[in-house]
C-alpha cells in the first residue's frame, strides 16, 4: 500500500529535481560558451585553452559532478579510488585497440583525467576521446590536459591545443556530439557493472534451480525461499493474467527482464560500489526495450497485426487517416516509453542523491566553510537517506513496471480474438 | 543547450548499446534455458503435486466414508443375517420340539391303543376261558347233579319235560 | 532562453503528469476503500496506468530537452 501513494510523489519529485539541477548547469556552461566565442576567434588566443587547461577544479559545480557520476566512464570507481578497465576501440580503415586505460595515467584518486595520451587516445574525466589531427604522436605522450571550449573539447600537449572528437555515440551528433569515427567497445563502468551483475544473478539462479532439483517435493530454504516469492510474484501477478494458457513460453523472457533490470537498479544503489547507472543509461535502456520491441512483434499473432494495419469495425477512411498511422506510431512509442521510462526514474534518482550530497560543497563553499558543509551535511544527510529509501522502492516498482508493460504488450500480440 | 553535452547518459553509447545487447541476450539464454524454466518446472510440478495431494486426500477421505457406510451397510445386513438365523433355528428347534411331541404322543396313542386292545384280547381270552370253565364246571356240575337227580325214574323223566319245557321256551 | 523555455515545457508536461497520476491513485484509494478484497488487482493497475501517464509525460519531457538541442 505504501509504495503505491508514494511512486507519484517520487516520480514529481524526481522530475523536479532533475529539472532543478540541470537548469543551473545551464547557466554555468553558458560562461564556457562565451569564453569560447572569444577564445576561439584567432591563434594567439588558442594558447589561452591550455593556459587553463586541466582546471576542472574550481568552484563546485553540482550539476557537472552529477552528470559525471551518472556517466559512464572507462575507470572503475570504487569510494574514492580508480581502477583502469579494458579499452576496446574500433577505428573503421585503422582497426581494433585494446588496452587498459591504465595507460592514460589517470590519478588513484581523482576524476578519471589522463596525464598521457596513448595511441592518439586521450582521458577526459574518465571518458576516452580520440585526437582529429592525425599528426598527433601515437605512442604514450605526457599531455597538458584537456580543456572544454563550449561544445568542443582540446587536449593540449606542447603548448598547443589539439582537438579532440566527441564521445562515441549512436546520436550521430544529434544531442550536442560531434564527428565519431572510431566506435567505443570499451568494458566500461557501467559494462563492467553489467557482467557484475549477470554473473551474480546467475550463480543466484543456477544456486536456486539447484536446490529445486535437489530438495525436489520439499519446502524451499534459504536463498530458494528468498527468491521464491519474487519469482512467483512475477509469474501469477505478470506472467499468468497477461498472457494468459501460453505463458510459459514467454516467461523466461519477462523473469530475465525482471531480475536483470532489478539486479542492476540495486547495483547502482549501493554506496561507495561505483554507483553504476547502468539502468539510467539510455543505451542499456534501449537495448532492453528493443528486445521487448522484438519478442513482441516477433511473435504477433494475425489478429495483432489486423488490428494495428486494419482496425476491423471502423470506416475505412477513419481507419485509413487516423487509425493506422497511430497504431505504427504505436508499435515504436511502446518501446519507447518503456526505453524513456526506466531511464528518467533511474538517472533522477541518482541525480536526486548525488543533488543532496552535493547540498553539503554547495553551503560548505566548497570546503572553504567547515560550519556551512556542517550544516550541509545536517539537511543533506536525512534527505539523501528518504531518497535513497525512495530509490530502493523504485528500483522494484520500475522493474516491476517495464515487465508488467511488456507482459501487456506481449499479451496484446499474442491474444486470439473471436468475433 | 550546451548542457547536454555533459548530460552523457542521454547519448547513447554504441559500445555500451552493443554490450548490453548481448549481456542480456546471454542473461536470457542461458539464465533462461538453466534455471528460470527448470525453477517454473519444478514450481509448476510442486504446485501439481500439492494440488494432487489435496485431491488424494478428498479422494481418500470419500472413499473411507464410502468403505464406513458399506460396513455399516454390511453389519447391518449381518445383524439382520443372525436374527433371521436365530429366527429361523428358534423355528426349527421348535418345529422339532412340536413334531416330537406329536410323535411321542401318537406313539404313547398307539401304545395305549394296542395296550388297551391287548386288555381287551386277554380280557376276551379269559372271558373265553372263564366261559370255557363255567362251561366245564357247569357241565361237571350238570353232570353231578345229574346223576345225582337221575337216580329215579321219576324225576328224569321230570327232568327230560322240564327241558322240553325249556327247549319250547326258548 | 530557448533553455527557460523548454523547462517551462517540461513543467507544464509535469503539471499534466501529476493531476493524472493523483487522480489514478485517488481513484484507486477510493476503489479500495469500497472493495478492500480486490486491492492486488487495483494497486497492479494502478500502477500500470501511473506508468502509462508517466510515459506520456516523460516523452513531453525528453521531447522538451531534446528541440532545443536539434534547433
Amino acid at each position: 500500500m505504501n509504495f503505491s501513494t508514494k511512486f507519484p510523489i517520487n516520480f514529481l519529485f524526481s522530475v523536479l529535481f532533475l529539472l532543478a539541477v540541470t537548469y543551473p548547469s545551464f547557466g554555468q556552461h553558458e560562461n564556457h560558451e562565451t569564453t569560447h566565442s572569444e577564445a576561439s576567434s584567432d591563434e594567439h588566443h588558442e594558447g589561452d585553452i591550455c593556459a587553463h587547461a586541466g582546471h576542472h577544479e574550481g568552484d563546485f559545480d553540482p550539476a557537472s559532478t552529477a552528470f559525471h557520476h551518472i556517466g559512464n566512464p572507462n575507470v572503475y570507481s570504487i569510494g574514492p579510488f580508480n581502477f583502469p578497465l579494458p579499452c576496446i576501440l574500433y577505428t573503421p580503415g585503422e582497426g581494433l585497440e585494446i588496452f587498459s586505460s591504465g595507460k592514460f595515467e589517470f590519478d588513484f584518486q581523482g576524476h578519471g583525467e589522463g596525464h598521457k595520451a596513448y595511441k592518439g587516445y586521450v582521458l577526459d574525466a574518465g571518458t576516452v576521446r580520440k585526437v582529429i589531427d592525425p599528426s598527433f604522436p601515437r605512442e604514450q605522450v605526457e599531455i597538458g590536459g584537456v580543456a572544454q571550449m563550449g561544445e568542443d573539447y582540446f587536449v593540449c600537449y606542447g603548448g598547443h591545443p589539439y582537438a579532440l572528437e566527441a564521445r562515441s555515440t549512436m546520436d550521430g551528433g544529434l544531442f550536442g556530439g560531434g564527428r565519431t569515427s572510431f566506435y567505443d567497445f570499451s568494458l566500461t563502468k557501467n559494462v563492467v557493472s553489467m557482467f557484475l551483475v549477470f554473473a551474480f544473478l546467475t550463480w543466484v539462479f543456477f544456486t536456486v534451480a539447484k536446490s529445486y532439483r535437489e530438495r525436489e517435493g520439499k519446502a524451499p530454504k534459504g536463498l530458494q525461499s528468498f527468491m521464491e516469492p519474487m519469482f512467483l510474484f512475477i509469474q501469477d501477478e505478470v506472467a499468468k493474467p497477461f498472457l494468459g494458457e501460453k505463458y510459459a513460453k514467454y516467461q523466461p523472457f519477462l523473469m530475465a527482464l525482471f531480475f536483470f533490470i532489478l539486479g542492476l537498479n540495486l547495483f547502482g544503489q549501493i554506496p561507495f560500489f561505483g554507483g553504476s547507472n547502468v539502468t539510467g543509461n539510455l543505451a542499456f535502456t534501449m537495448a532492453v526495450a528493443l528486445f521487448t520491441f522484438f519478442v513482441v512483434n516477433f511473435n504477433g499473432k494475425k489478429d495483432y497485426w489486423k488490428h494495428v494495419l486494419w482496425m476491423p469495425g471502423v470506416p475505412a477512411a477513419i481507419k485509413a487517416v487516423i487509425i493506422t498511422p497511430v497504431e505504427i506510431l504505436g508499435l515504436f512509442i511502446k518501446p519507447f516509453t518503456l526505453m524513456l521510462r526506466l531511464f528518467a526514474n533511474i538517472t533522477a534518482g541518482h541525480i536526486v542523491v548525488l543533488s543532496f550530497i552535493g547540498l553539503i560543497f554547495i553551503f560548505g563553499n566548497s570546503g572553504a566553510s567547515i560550519g556551512g558543509a556542517s550544516l550541509g551535511a545536517v539537511v543533506s544527510v536525512p534527505l539523501t537517506i528518504f531518497m535513497m529509501s525512495i530509490e530502493l522502492l523504485v528500483a522494484f516498482i520500475q522493474a516491476f513496471v517495464f515487465t508488467i508493460l511488456t507482459a501487456s504488450y506481449i499479451g496484446a500480440a499474442i491474444e486470439e480474438h473471436h468475433h | 543547450m550546451i548542457f547536454l553535452s555533459d548530460f552523457s547518459v542521454i547519448k547513447p553509447e554504441f559500445g555500451l548499446f552493443f554490450w548490453s545487447c548481448i549481456i542480456f541476450a546471454l542473461f536470457w539464454i542461458i539464465v533462461g534455458r538453466f534455471a528460470f524454466r527448470p525453477i517454473a518446472e519444478a514450481l509448476k510440478k510442486r504446485e501439481d503435486d500439492i494440488q494432487s495431494a489435496l485431491d488424494e486426500s478428498v479422494r481418500t477421505r470419500e472413499e473411507m466414508a464410502k468403505m464406513k457406510a458399506e460396513n455399516e451397510a454390511l453389519l447391518a445386513q449381518a445383524r439382520e443375517e443372525r436374527s433371521r438365523m436365530l429366527k429361523e433355528a428358534k423355528e426349527t428347534s421348535d418345529g422339532i420340539i412340536k413334531e416330537a411331541r406329536e410323535g411321542a404322543k401318537n406313539e404313547a396313542h398307539k401304545i395305549l391303543q394296542q395296550a388297551k386292545s391287548e386288555i381287551e384280547n386277554q380280557k376276551k381270552q379269559a372271558i373265553t376261558e372263564v366261559k370255557n370253565q363255567a362251561g366245564l364246571l357247569a357241565i361237571d356240575l350238570t353232570e353231578r347233579l345229574l346223576k345225582e337227580e337221575l337216580k329215579d325214574k321219576d324225576q328224569q323223566k321230570k327232568l327230560v319235560n322240564n327241558l322240553i319245557n325249556d327247549l319250547n321256551l326258548s | 532562453m530557448i533553455g527557460s523555455i523548454a523547462a517551462i515545457g517540461m513543467g507544464l508536461a509535469v503539471i499534466g503528469a501529476g493531476i493524472g497520476i493523483g487522480n489514478i491513485g485517488a481513484k484507486a484509494m477510493e476503489a479500495i476503500a469500497r472493495q478492500p478484497e480486490a486491492v492486488g488487482d487495483i494497486r497492479a493497475n494502478m500502477i500500470l496506468m501511473a506508468a502509462l501517464v508517466e510515459g506520456a509525460a516523460l516523452i513531453a519531457i525528453i521531447v522538451s530537452y531534446i528541440l532545443p538541442v536539434a534547433a
